[in-house]
């Protein structure tokens, strides 16, 4: 499997992405945003961090980098391509994701490990986990308040297009345990045809039990599928 | 020529900055405030003489970068 990282000015969590890639054998390239090409790739990633200062909104400059019309060009083919954090952002940005990502309704940056519901294992980034099962993550974020109108949410609840929930470790999904007032308690999306994920959590940082955990695993491990 | 362009929230999009820049003022004092929606103001300045051509290209930058039209409004105004 080839994968390739996006690395923007302001990118933070592009090393660590590279190094769970690495960890399961992707041949992995590190790809500056000034480049005009992307090498052929299973898997484009956009990692977390703060592109351009999250100047004007969070991950609007970094959508019209160079890179990103051969990133969008990919994903129309049917390229698969994940968005974590800063990246999803971009990737609603780039019109790749529909929806927007607001500032955390209580106002604040909010750095921890959260639960997460997998809400479909009917794709190609969640087959290792199984339907209903808990995953704890990280977050780490100031815009990752999910919101869209009314009509795409319903697309989205009735497509199973949104893999994963905010949920407490009984698996109750509410406000109580919802992070950042993200509609419906999202914390993940899909595109229509399933190839393209954008999370707020980082499964990268939850890929090794020297570091933290390992549920971020199964993500890397479903792509090898 | 000048233009300056306002981009706000969509109404029915939740402001929470706006939210407690409200709350603060109103702990200050101000009790007959209904509300604030907080936004951003951008000014432009275009070389350019032919008036609607300019205005066409404002525009045009706020639907492509300034305002994201899924949950913000914006407003161009020619100045002077």
């Amino acid at each position: 499997m080839k994968s390739s990282v996006i690395v923007f000015p302001g990118s933070n969590c592009d090393r660590d992405v590279a190094i769970a890639l690495e960890k399961l054998q992707f041949k992995n390239s590190m790809i500056w945003h000034k480049e005009t090409e992307l090498p052929k790739s299973d898997l484009i990633v956009v990692p977390g961090g703060f592109s351009y200062g999250d100047y004007l909104r969070s991950g609007a400059i970094a959508a019209k980098s160079n890179i990103l019309s051969e990133v969008i060009n990919a994903g129309k083919k049917g390229a698969l391509i994940l968005g974590i954090c800063n990246g999803f952002q971009i990737l609603i940005e780039c019109g790749l994701l529909k929806g927007a990502l607001l500032r955390n309704s209580g106002l604040k940056f909010i750095s921890k490990n959260i639960l997460v519901k997998v809400q479909s294992n009917n794709n190609k980034f969640f087959n290792k986990y199984k339907t209903n099962e808990i995953l704890k993550l990280n977050i780490a974020h100031n815009e990752g308040n999910y919101f869209t109108d009314k009509k795409h949410l319903e697309e989205l609840e009735n497509n199973e297009l949104i893999p994963l929930k905010y949920c407490d470790e009984k698996g109750n999904i509410n406000l109580k345990t919802n992070p950042n007032g993200s509609i419906n308690n999202i914390a993940a999306i899909f595109n229509n045809n399933k190839n393209i994920l954008g999370m707020m959590p980082h499964p990268e940082r939850m890929v090794d039990k020297i570091l933290s955990e390992e549920d971020g695993l199964g993500l890397f491990l479903s792509l090898m599928n | 020529m000048k233009f300056s362009v306002t981009v706000t929230l969509k109404k029915d999009v939740l402001d929470p900055q706006g939210k407690i820049v409200g709350q603060t003022l109103k702990n200050m004092g101000i009790k007959n405030l209904n509300q604030i929606r907080q936004g951003k103001f951008f000014e432009i300045d275009m070389d350019e003489k032919d008036s609607i051509k300019a205005e066409k290209q404002v525009k045009e930058m706020c639907e492509k970068l300034l305002a994201n039209q899924i949950i913000e409004d914006f407003k161009i105004n020619k100045a002077e």
